[in-house]
């Protein structure tokens, strides 16, 4: 304990603790310009705060929610798994991290896709949840990736994909690494095939899953201000030693280099996407 | 402490200097010392052999990075004729931290591609440490089309600490650079044997490495991320790299029983420096050998079994 927290009455700092806690369920806040909102409000708005447009993280299962017609819609992958194979343990077992992962998030791994409609455009849609442990490409991520592709192959109907990931899965070594050529090749078929790739780079898409999938699509869009990138901003900083310059690694940035296409509000992406599939695939607008 | 020498092996160091000291005492005062030379080279190879035999990741990890190991000009040198390096991208620049070119591997047309280390200092600003920017994997990328185009199989020689993490390197699409090596690589129309050499760092190593043999030198290492990194992130402590290189598995020994690496190349005792020719010969012999079997499978089988092969890493259970 600090020397100052010491001389504050312990009756004022508890105070100081409980004040931060908003009833959980009725009001949030948003993380960039810390407006206090009507929770009910912000879903209806796709959590994109109304105040100031930031696009709040979601989860993989929401993203898909919110993104596809309400029917038709049938998982894919879900039936695979994780194992650690390798036995990894850092401060915690990796088996450990992974348990607890899933009960955090209700999920098995960090990648969910379906199969179903946008506006009635049939597609294969998969996405990342970033909150399970960062949305990292373990050996599950990219089988069910595979699956993902596999399944448009399948059909002959586009891919659709919602990236969120911090890279690999360290706890998976070089296996994770590996997860790279095989997604990356997966969509070198689809393209062989004609079929349209869509990646979607929500934030943040960073390392081994920018350096692969993420970066193949034939059309790239990114959600607003969403930090994009091969190496992360602190190891930049420290390997070149200078800083940083304004709204580097954003989607207005990586726009502006040339690295995506487009730059669409979450809120628009339904009719943007559907529209754009329409056309790759000589179907009538929606 | 001798500079040429890692830590675990001064011993050896100092009975190198020892003989050396011998050796000149010998030449100058005419005395034969002969016998007492060779009774410590004796010595020093069975040292050498103790502490080889018994080498953990992290040592191993030093080894990949010895500054005298040989890098990829030192085994284009010995192991082909008629190099021509081919140089830039064709769109922004040469990025040195690659090299590339046509060449001969017994008489047949090869192309050559690898990142390169530097010597000294100059050398090593020169090639940015053998981390590549965009350019270096797009010229990488040019080649191996090229390469396709003339029917010739790809070589490459994986050496790097990892992808250039930049500024300039960000902007102009690091991601999309290594992606596309991936995506191409996997479907690139002629054989590809790819050789971690030294240090295969991340997907920087990954961006020169997908193909149909992926073979390593006995004390190469291959990783998704430095130990260094990893102890760092995970263990929240640099000094724990030692215990990340175990965890990881980077090791050539350990990658095989994983099945992620087809061969390992076997080095001179003491490691590929203390004899280049006869390491670029192991390596030749290991290249050869594994070309003429992908060079007798049709086009088709060829990319087949290169797309089994990547579908098949990782691992997984089915509920």
């Amino acid at each position: 304990m600090s020397w100052l927290k010491k001389l504050i009455p312990s009756r004022i700092s508890t105070q100081s603790g409980q004040k931060k806690a908003v009833p959980e369920g009725i009001w949030a806040k948003c993380t960039a310009c810390s407006a206090v909102l009507y929770r009910a409000e912000l879903e209806r708005n796709l959590d994109v705060c109304p105040k100031c447009d930031h696009h709040m993280r979601i989860g993989a299962r929401r993203r898909l929610d919110i993104f596809l017609d309400e029917e038709p819609r049938e998982e894919i992958g879900a039936e695979v798994v994780p194992v650690d194979a390798l036995k990894f343990k850092d401060v915690k077992k990796y088996k450990d991290r992974l348990t607890q992962a899933q009960k955090a998030t209700g999920e098995t791994d960090a990648l969910v896709s379906m199969m179903g409609q946008v506006q009635g455009v049939p597609l294969v849609a998969t996405a990342f949840e970033f909150k399970f442990m960062g949305g990292s490409m373990g050996s599950v991520v990219g089988e069910r990736f595979v699956r993902a592709v596999n399944t448009s192959l399948e059909h002959n109907i586009p891919l659709v994909c919602f990236s969120a990931s911090g890279g690999a899965r360290m706890q998976e070594a070089l296996f994770s690494l590996m997860q790279m050529a095989k997604t990356s090749a997966a969509l070198a078929k689809l393209s062989k095939q004609g079929i349209p790739f869509v990646s979607v780079l929500t934030d943040p898409t960073m390392g081994g899953v920018s350096a692969s999938l993420a970066m193949l699509g034939d059309v790239h869009i990114a959600e607003p201000k969403a930090l994009i990138g091969f190496a992360g901003p602190k190891v930049i900083e420290q390997t070149v030693r200078q800083t940083l310059p304004e709204g580097f690694q954003r989607s207005e940035f990586l726009q502006e280099k040339g690295a995506v296409d487009m730059v669409i509000d979450r809120r628009d992406l339904r009719d943007r996407i559907a529209n754009l599939l329409a056309i790759l695939t000589g179907q009538p607008a929606p | 402490m001798n500079l040429n020498f890692l830590e675990f092996e001064q011993p050896i160091a100092e009975l190198e200097a020892k003989i050396e000291e011998l050796r000149y005492v010998g030449s100058d005062a005419e005395i034969n010392i002969s016998e007492e030379i060779s009774r410590l080279q004796g010595k020093s190879r069975d040292l050498t052999e103790s502490i080889f035999s018994n080498l953990n990741p992290w040592q191993v990890s030093q080894m990949s990075r010895h500054p005298q190991r040989p890098y990829t000009l030192d085994y284009i040198e010995r192991i082909f004729t008629d190099f021509q390096e081919l140089h830039g991208d064709r769109a922004f620049a040469d990025d040195r931290a690659i090299v590339g070119g046509v060449a001969r591997l017994d008489g047949k047309p090869v192309m050559v591609i690898g990142q390169q280390k530097g010597r000294d200092t100059t050398e090593k600003l020169k090639r940015n440490f053998a981390m590549p920017r965009p350019e270096g994997y797009r010229k990488a990328l040019r080649l191996m089309e090229m390469a396709e185009r003339f029917k010739m199989p790809v070589l490459t020689f994986i050496d790097t600490p990892g992808a250039y993490p930049g500024i300039d390197a960000e902007e102009r699409g690091q991601s999309e650079a290594i992606a596309r090596n991936l995506f191409v690589m996997s479907q690139l129309k002629t054989p590809i044997i790819c050789t971690v050499i030294g240090e295969g760092g991340s997907g920087g190593a990954l961006a020169i490495g997908v193909g149909d043999r992926v073979l390593m030198l006995q004390y190469g290492t291959y990783s998704v991320i430095s130990p260094e990194g990893c102890a760092t992130i995970l263990w929240k402590s640099a000094e724990k790299a030692a215990d990340a290189a175990v965890a990881m598995g980077i090791t050539s020994e350990r990658l095989k029983e994983l099945g992620l690496i087809d061969e390992i190349v076997a080095e001179p005792l003491g490691g590929a420096h203390r004899d280049m020719d006869e390491m670029a010969l192991n390596l030749k012999n290991a290249l050869n050998e594994n070309l003429d079997v992908l060079e007798s499978l049709s086009l088709d089988a060829l990319l087949d079994s290169r797309y089994e092969r990547l579908m098949a890493y990782g691992n997984i259970e089915e509920s």
